[in-house]
């Protein structure tokens, strides 16, 4: 369990992620006090509909990202199609069009790398549903630099595969289901 | 720990890069240079990237390859073909009042872009008056453009794209197909111009119309990109345009007020008069 105060949240999910991130995310509320990064596989040729999706169902504000745009504390950070999307040091987002990581872009591991590299043990890391191995690698980084590395209970996942390569990736992740993450979450923010 | 070391390693690294070669990456956007950085540090089965430095430093064929890792990127004839429809529909017309047109595409990695916008301009009826300048870092992704030799298998894609783009023609009229490769027309190249030139550390070198520079701005901090369109902002003519990647925009510089959005989906500038 990380040592620090946890300041910021990376989420990242494929096949079935919609739901599982809409029962978390319904559950954030106004005043979320921690930023949340989140990469949900898309085909890269739809115009994005993710965050205008949950824009509805969130209470802290959502959106896709822009390039070199300032993390700002309670937003809900959206990847955008065919752009990997990574955490810089100076607390800003950016993009990338570097090659795929199993076969995605945005991909899972590319943001919880830089993530962890920018937050260190203030970083709660979450993979949830999904199909591929995409995020284990990234959820590994996030346990290495001493932050929380959370897994969706892989029987309560619509595709259990992410999920199962992230635990098998990360032994001192905590698994839980989509309640008690979203449960975890809200915690998290009041005690700031 | 490891990752303050790794940081003053890697700033290291970018210094000595610059001192011996010339190349400036200091002012890249951190977190992808660091992950090329380590992809290049595990294809050269370097430990560690004072390592790297030390083969970089002392071997220039290391320096060449580690460019390419910095620098290619891989793109597609007419990749986000509403961009090129864009260009057909609401610049065309625009750029057709001047007497002769200069375009420049900044960064050109292996000249997929270039190619497409010869194309677009010879469907859209500028014969020979138009002239490109093709530009980029590194040399090997120049000649390769140079070359104008695409995988045969990725012309279905390519093919699709076209068409979307509102083109006028086969896109196979453009290329010969030979040993699973599509060489494209040297007519075309005979108005393309190729060169190098750095958006970092060299200056404005001709007066242009148009400029296309996608998908590069994002690997620039901001500092940097501030350089960037600061030289286009002075490359183009009044009324001249900027076209940018996808999600790129001039928002976040300090030349968001010297230009106009004129297409905001597909990110396409207008430099305004004064």
């Amino acid at each position: 369990m990380g040592a620090s105060i946890p300041k910021a949240v990376v989420i990242g999910t494929s096949a079935g992620g919609v739901t599982a991130l809409s029962k978390i995310l319904s559950r954030l509320p106004k005043d979320f006090r921690l930023p949340v990064m989140v990469v949900i596989h898309v085909p890269p040729d739809k115009p994005s509909i993710m965050s205008s999706l949950f824009r509805e169902k969130c209470g802290a504000p959502v959106k896709e990202i822009e390039d070199k745009e300032e993390i700002v504390d309670g937003t809900v950070y959206f990847a955008a199609p065919d752009y990997h999307m990574l955490v810089e040091p100076s607390k800003r987002l950016s993009l990338s069009m570097d090659e795929r990581v199993f076969h995605s872009r945005p991909s899972i591991d590319v943001l919880f790398e830089s993530a962890s590299h920018c937050f260190g043990d203030s970083l709660i890391g979450v993979i949830l549903t999904g199909a591929n191995e995409d995020g284990a690698n990234g959820l590994n980084a996030v346990e290495r630099v001493g932050g929380v590395a959370i897994v969706q209970t892989p029987q309560e996942a619509e595709h259990q595969e992410m999920p199962r390569a992230a635990i098998e990736k990360c032994k001192s992740a905590r698994v839980m289901t989509l309640e008690e993450i979203a449960n975890y979450l809200v915690e998290v923010s009041v005690r700031q | 720990m490891t990752n303050d070391t790794e940081d003053i390693e890697i700033r290291l690294l970018l210094e000595a890069i610059f001192h011996r070669y010339h190349y400036d990456f200091r002012g890249y956007a951190q977190a992808s240079i660091r992950r090329r950085l380590k992809q290049a540090k595990e294809f050269f089965s370097c430990p560690t990237y004072s390592n790297l430095q030390d083969r970089v430093l002392h071997d220039s064929a290391v320096f060449t390859r580690l460019v390419s890792f910095l620098t290619i990127q891989v793109s597609e004839l007419f990749r986000d073909p509403q961009y090129f429809k864009a260009i057909r529909e609401t610049v065309v017309p625009y750029l057709k009042t001047y007497p002769s047109l200069k375009v420049w595409i900044a960064g050109c990695s292996e000249g997929e872009e270039v190619y497409s916008l010869a194309i677009l301009f010879r469907e859209e009826g500028f014969g020979n008056r138009v002239i490109i300048y093709a530009t980029d870092i590194n040399p090997v992704a120049i000649e390769r453009a140079e070359a104008g030799v695409y995988n045969l298998d990725r012309m279905k894609l390519f093919t699709e794209n076209h068409r979307l783009s509102g083109g006028k023609s086969s896109l196979s009229d453009y290329y010969t197909a030979a040993y699973g490769a599509a060489v494209f027309d040297k007519s075309l190249r005979e108005q393309i111009v190729f060169s190098d030139h750095s958006l970092v550390t060299d200056s404005v070198f001709a007066e242009v119309q148009f400029v296309s520079c996608r998908n590069v701005l994002i690997y620039f901090d901001r500092e940097l990109q501030n350089r960037a369109v600061r030289l286009f902002h002075g490359s183009l003519s009044r009324h001249g345009f900027l076209g940018l990647g996808m999600k790129e925009s001039l928002r976040f510089t300090e030349y968001a007020s010297s230009f106009i959005e004129w297409n905001r989906d597909v990110r396409i500038y207008q430099k305004k008069s004064t």
